[in-house]
C-alpha cells in the first residue's frame, strides 16, 4: 500500500524474522567466553594467534553480526519506512547460512584446518550476500533526505568491503598461500569492519533511537546530515594512504586517522550530551548501557590515537588487546545489549496486543522483561569490560573477565527467552 | 510558513513533555500529581487525535482516495495506544506504580515509533498533496482540538 516507491506502513514483519537472530547471538558470546577460558592468558600473547582470531568472531560475526543483522530486518519499516521484502525467506536463508559458517570459520581457525574454513566462507559469502542484496533493495527505496538512511547504505557498504577484505584473508587459510602485506589487509579488513559497518550502523540508528527512547533533544541537523557521509570518505582516504610512497604514508594515516577519530569522538559526545538533556528523566536499563558504551568508544579512540602517534605502541600487544575489548565488548556489546532490551519486549507486546485485544489482558513491557532481570545482566556486563581491559595489560585477569562475561551472556540469554516464553505462554490463548 | 509537518511534530513534541512529566511524578509516587499531569497528558493526546482523525486523515483520504492506506495503520495505533491510555488510568486508580510504570515504558515505544513514520512519511505527504489548501486543513485542525 504504497502512494511512492518506498513509502509503505505495512507492519512489522512475523515476530521470529529478528528473533531467530536476537537468540541465538549471546550464545556466540558464551563460547568466546568459554574459548578465553580454556585459552586462559596464553590467549594474550599475540594478537596473529588462531584462537583470538577464533575469539574476536565469535564475537563480532557471532553476536554482533546476529543482533544487528536481526534489528536491521526489524527496524527498516520503521526508521526508513521502507520493509525489506520477502521478511521470512530472507532472515531464515540468512540465519541458516551465518550460524553453521561462524562456528566453521572458528573450527578453521582453531584447527588450522582447510575445509572448515573453504565451508565457512562459502557459507558466510553467501549469507552475506542475500543479507546486503536484500537490505540494498530497501534501502535503494528508502528516502534520502533521512539521515539514517543514508548512513545505513554507508553500513551495507561498509560491510561488503568488510567481507570481501575478510573472505580474502579467509582463502589464505583456505587454500595455504600467503598474502604478502597480510598485516595491512588485516588492519585494513577490522578498520573497515570497525568503523564502516558497525560503527556507522550505530550512529545511523542513534539518531532514530536516542531521541526516541529517552525524549532528548535531535541530534544537531547538520552534523547528523554529514557526519556518516565525511567518516565514510575518510575511512576511504585512510585505506587509500596505503598505496602513498612510503615517506608520505605515515603522516597521511596519522592526519586521517585523527580527524576520523575526531568526528567518532565528536558523536560520542555529542550522545552523552543529549542524553543529560533528556526530557525523560527516569533512567533505564537502555540509557545505561549506551552511557557505558560511549564512554568505551571515546576510550578505544584514544587507545587507537595513542597507538598511531606512537608507533612504538603497535607492538605492545596489551594496547591492541585493550583497543579491540574496548570497541568490541565495551562500546558495541554495550549499545546492541541495551537496544535489545527495548526491542525485544516492545516486539512481543506489539505482536500480542494485536492478538490478544478482546480476549486476554496484555502483559506490559515491564512485565515481559523484568527490570530486575535486566539490572542483574547489566552489572555483570559492566563488571566484565573493565576487567577483560585489564587482563589485556595483566593476562591471568583473563580468568575472572572470562567468567563474568560468560555470565552476563547467559543471563542475557536467558532474559530473552523468558521474554520469548511469555509470548508462546500468551498467543496460545488465542491459537 | 506553518506547514502540517511544523504544525503536527512540535504538538507531538508537547505530548512528549506532558508525558515526561505525568511518568516523573509516578516514579516519585506522588498521587495527586499524577493524576493531574496524566489527564493534561491525556487531554493533548485526546486533541491531537482529533486533529488527525476528524480532519488531517480525512482530507488526505479523500485528495489521495486512499482510505485504506498509511492513515488506515495510523488510527488502528491509535486504538492501540487508546488501550494503553485506560491501562495507565486503571492503574492510577488502583494506587499501582509498578503497572503505571511498566503500561508507560509501552506507550512510549509505541507512541515514538509511530510519530516517526508520522514525521518522516505521513506528515510530508499530507503537505504535498495537501499544498493548496494547507492554511484551511491548519485552521480546521485547531478548531477540532479547542
Amino acid at each position: 500500500m504504497s502512494l511512492q516507491p518506498g513509502l509503505s506502513f505495512d507492519q512489522a514483519p512475523p515476530i521470529l524474522v529478528p528473533f531467530r537472530f536476537f537468540l541465538s547471538a549471546p550464545l556466540f558470546g558464551l563460547l568466546a567466553a568459554l574459548l578465553a577460558l580454556w585459552f586462559g592468558p596464553a590467549l594474550l600473547d599475540s594478537r596473529w594467534q588462531p584462537a583470538v582470531l577464533a575469539w574476536t568472531h565469535l564475537m563480532t560475526l557471532g553476536f554482533l553480526g546476529m543482533a544487528m543483522v536481526g534489528a536491521m530486518m526489524q527496524l527498516l519499516p520503521v526508521m526508513a519506512a521502507s520493509p525489506v521484502a520477502h521478511p521470512v525467506g530472507v532472515a531464515r536463508t540468512v540465519h541458516g547460512l551465518l550460524l553453521p559458517g561462524v562456528i566453521l570459520l572458528v573450527l578453521g581457525f582453531l584447527l588450522a584446518s582447510h575445509w572448515p574454513m573453504r565451508l565457512a566462507m562459502a557459507l558466510l559469502g553467501t549469507g552475506f550476500l542475500v543479507f546486503v542484496a536484500a537490505v540494498g533493495e530497501s534501502l535503494k527505496r528508502a528516502s534520502s533526505a533521512n539521515p539514517t538512511v543514508v548512513g545505513m547504505r554507508f553500513a551495507v557498504i561498509g560491510l561488503v568491503v568488510t567481507a570481501a577484505l575478510g573472505l580474502t584473508l579467509a582463502s589464505n587459510y583456505g587454500w595455504g598461500w600467503w598474502l604478502t602485506d597480510r598485516v595491512t589487509v588485516t588492519n585494513l579488513h577490522l578498520s573497515w569492519g570497525f568503523l564502516g559497518w558497525v560503527g556507522m550502523l550505530v550512529i545511523a540508528v542513534s539518531y532514530q533511537v536516542v531521541p526516541m527512547f529517552q525524549l532528548t533533544p535531535a541530534y544537531p541537523k547538520m552534523a547528523a546530515r554529514w557526519l556518516t557521509g565525511a567518516l565514510f570518505m575518510l575511512l576511504l582516504l585512510w585505506s587509500a594512504t596505503r598505496l602513498l610512497p612510503e615517506e608520505m604514508r605515515d603522516k597521511g594515516w596519522l592526519a586521517i586517522g585523527l580527524l576520523a577519530a575526531a568526528g567518532y569522538a565528536g558523536y560520542a559526545i555529542t550522545t552523552l550530551r543529549l542524553q543529560l538533556q533528556r526530557r525523560r528523566k527516569q533512567s533505564d536499563v537502555t540509557l545505561l548501557f549506551w552511557r557505558f558504551g560511549m564512554v568505551c568508544l571515546l576510550l578505544a579512540l584514544a587507545a587507537g590515537v595513542m597507538r598511531q602517534a606512537m608507533p612504538l605502541l603497535v607492538d605492545i600487544q596489551g594496547n591492541n588487546f585493550a583497543l579491540a575489548f574496548l570497541f568490541i565488548a565495551g562500546f558495541a556489546v554495550s549499545v546492541v545489549n541495551g537496544m535489545l532490551y527495548k526491542i525485544v519486549p516492545f516486539l512481543i507486546w506489539f505482536h500480542l496486543q494485536s492478538r490478544l485485544i478482546g480476549v486476554a489482558k496484555v502483559p506490559n513491557m515491564k512485565q515481559i522483561m523484568p527490570d530486575a532481570g535486566m539490572r542483574r545482566q547489566m552489572w555483570l556486563h559492566f563488571a566484565a569490560v573493565p576487567v577483560l581491559v585489564f587482563a589485556a595489560l595483566w593476562p591471568p585477569l583473563i580468568y575472572p573477565a572470562a567468567l563474568l562475561f560468560g555470565a552476563s551472556m547467559v543471563l542475557l540469554e536467558w532474559n530473552l527467552i523468558s521474554a520469548y516464553n511469555v509470548y508462546r505462554r500468551n498467543i496460545k490463548l488465542v491459537s | 510558513m506553518e506547514t502540517i509537518s511544523s504544525y503536527m511534530s512540535s504538538d507531538h513534541h508537547r505530548c512528549d513533555n506532558l508525558f515526561a512529566q505525568a511518568e516523573s511524578a509516578a516514579s516519585d509516587e506522588d498521587w495527586g500529581a499524577m493524576a493531574t499531569d496524566l489527564q493534561a497528558f491525556l487531554d493533548a493526546m485526546h486533541q491531537h487525535f482529533a486533529m488527525e482523525e476528524d480532519v488531517l486523515f480525512p482530507a488526505f483520504e479523500e485528495r489521495t482516495g486512499m482510505s485504506m492506506g498509511p492513515t488506515q495503520v495510523m488510527k488502528m495505533e491509535h486504538r492501540q495506544m487508546r488501550e494503553l491510555f485506560d491501562a495507565m488510568v486503571a492503574a492510577l486508580q488502583q494506587r499501582n506504580r509498578d503497572e503505571f510504570l511498566g503500561q508507560a515504558e509501552t506507550l512510549l515505544v509505541m507512541m515514538q515509533q509511530h510519530n516517526m513514520k508520522e514525521e518522516q512519511i505521513l506528515y510530508q505527504m499530507a503537505d504535498r498533496m495537501l499544498s493548496g489548501e494547507i492554511e484551511d486543513v491548519l485552521q480546521r485542525m485547531r478548531a477540532a482540538a479547542a
